[in-house]
């Protein structure tokens, strides 16, 4: 199973809340097998663990059964060897720094030197379409400039893997748009392995080589769909039979996990 | 031009006239009796101008008109040398340098109580309670207890009365720097947590700097009451110079214009202390890229 080209593998995978009204399973049996390249998609109504799960991963929450490897080590030892970054929902950006200084940030806290940190900035800003607005702070630029910021501080350090918790979820859906479109060229040009909690079907069929359907109570995997899209996805692409096709089996999966019901 | 006038000063100007009106108001009514005594003891009968125009001028009013005042400030401070005993800026002086050092020591003891509160579970549970009591306790009934026990121990002049400023300043910088230091969102928390940041490093770039508002809120008013812990500090020791002396002395004798110029005096130190931390905050807050 751990072949090198696995990035993140689950195998049985549960996590229990003990809250005072008794356990929360928040995750149960979770089987997941996440190659190196791969996009993938969470999708599900709230309550089914997609944000847990990649908390898990990112070791800001602990598994209780089960076991996960993420590059064939534990999640703490790959959160130590910074073998991610983390997008939230919100772009949590700090106030008192300025974009540039926002992004230099986990480079500042993991000792790069002061060139390479002034020549990553640069080089993130640029992947991001955000030269020139470098020095300014966080409450100058909207709410879409502000999240493109923050993947910007994620890649900084040249993690591998990227997880992203429902990062456009706050935004309009023109900008949602843009910027799935963006997300989608910076995959590509970097090659990186995405994991992308959303609960907007169309977002996840566009985005995703790979859809894992969630359904809650317990957070459970319902379904995974390998996309038969191609790299290469203009954004009317999701007008095609094909898109539709697997929109469709996203919503039985959705369906099936009685999610529609609650 | 005009609307700074309009917006600013105007309203300014309207209460001090408000102000000024009620007061000499106050004076007449609250010096006639005295007035009409002292003319009935000798013999003389007066009219009611004659009272009025009195009561603006008695040498020990239990309420001194405003020129009065005005006069004993100016004769205080600009007629005096400072070094002299009876300048009002020596005395303003003495209570400023235990004002200043007490607020020193408040902040620095404030802002390492509330490291180590937010940082030590333990400290949370044992000091915070402590830190709270120790307000309760009226400050007048403890600071003779200060100042006799340092006393015997051989420290005296600045140093108790800046203790008593620092007892009462530490109080709100502990609490608002405690608020301060926990005030960082979950999200940006959890954010150092997965750079592997250490907590000297979560400290520096993440607490500390999303304090300063809370700190400069609570730097404002720790200033304010240094100064009346200073104040107080002189009062119960029989202290020769400060502004709390020029109180008291002026109490013992009836001094009350003398009594008046130390307060306005000390409000208006205070007002000064205030607006320069305010500036400071200002200006920190517009360094940290803060919406205007």
């Amino acid at each position: 199973m751990n072949s090198p080209a696995s990035v993140v593998s689950a195998k049985n995978l549960g996590l229990t809340f003990e809250t005072g009204d008794g356990p929360v399973h928040a995750l149960t049996g979770v089987d997941l097998d996440i190659k190196k390249g791969d996009f993938v998609s969470f999708i599900g109504p709230s309550g089914c663990g997609k944000t847990t799960f990649l908390r898990v991963i990112a070791d800001l929450e602990k598994h209780t059964s089960g076991s996960i490897e993420i590059n064939g080590m534990t999640p703490e030892n790959a959160r130590l060897a910074r073998a991610y970054g983390y997008v939230f929902q919100a772009a949590a950006l700090y106030p008192w720094r300025t974009i540039e200084k926002n992004i230099a940030l986990p480079l500042e806290i993991m000792g790069f030197g002061a060139a390479e940190q002034k020549q990553r900035v640069e080089q993130m800003l640029d992947l991001v379409n955000l030269s020139g607005f470098g020095k300014k702070f966080p409450w100058q630029l909207s709410g879409g400039m502000q999240q493109r910021a923050s993947i910007a501080r994620a890649l900084a350090f040249d993690a591998d893997l990227l997880l992203m918790d429902e990062p456009f979820g706050a935004l309009d859906e023109i900008v949602r748009d843009h910027l799935n479109e963006q997300l989608l060229k910076l995959w590509d040009k970097t090659n990186k392995t995405i994991c992308f909690v959303t609960h907007s079907i169309p977002e996840a069929v566009y985005l995703s080589t790979k859809i894992v359907v969630m359904s809650p109570r317990p957070g459970r995997v319902t379904d995974v769909i390998e996309s038969t899209l191609p790299r290469e996805r203009p954004l009317d692409i999701r007008e095609t039979p094909e898109f539709l096709e697997i929109a469709h089996r996203v919503r039985q999966g959705l369906k099936a996990g009685h999610s529609y019901e609650e | 031009m005009t609307s700074l006038f309009r917006d600013r000063i105007l309203p300014v100007l309207t209460v001090i006239a408000a102000i000024l009106v009620i007061w000499h108001v106050f004076v007449i009514y609250l010096n006639a009796p005295f007035v009409r005594d002292q003319a009935a003891r000798a013999g003389e009968t007066i009219s009611l101008s004659q009272i009025i125009e009195r009561t603006f001028a008695q040498e020990r009013p239990i309420l001194p008109a405003p020129h009065q005042i005005v006069a004993e400030l100016w004769d205080t401070t600009i007629n005096k040398a400072v070094t002299s005993k009876r300048s009002l800026v020596y005395h303003a002086w003495i209570t400023l340098s235990a004002t200043l050092a007490g607020f020193g020591m408040g902040t620095v003891l404030g802002i390492t109580l509330a490291i180590g509160i937010v940082h030590n579970r333990a400290m949370d549970r044992s000091l915070m309670p402590w830190v709270i009591a120790s307000q309760t306790i009226p400050i007048l009934a403890i600071a003779p207890m200060i100042i006799v026990v340092l006393n015997s121990i051989g420290i005296s002049g600045l140093m108790p009365k800046a203790l008593i400023s620092t007892y009462l300043s530490f109080f709100p910088i502990v609490v608002g720097m405690v608020k301060g230091l926990r005030s960082p969102d979950t999200l940006l928390i959890d954010l150092m947590h997965t750079y592997n940041a250490s907590r000297a490093q979560t400290f520096w770039k993440l607490r500390w700097p999303a304090s300063m508002p809370y700190l400069f809120t609570s730097l404002k008013v720790a200033i304010a009451i240094s100064l009346v812990g200073a104040i107080v500090g002189e009062l119960p020791t029989g202290a020769v110079a400060g502004l709390g002396a020029r109180l008291l002395s002026g109490s013992y004798y009836g001094q009350t214009i003398q009594i008046w110029a130390a307060l306005f005096m000390a409000a208006g130190l205070a007002a000064l202390l205030v607006s320069i931390v305010g500036y400071a905050h200002v200006r920190v807050l517009k360094r940290m890229g803060v919406k205007p």
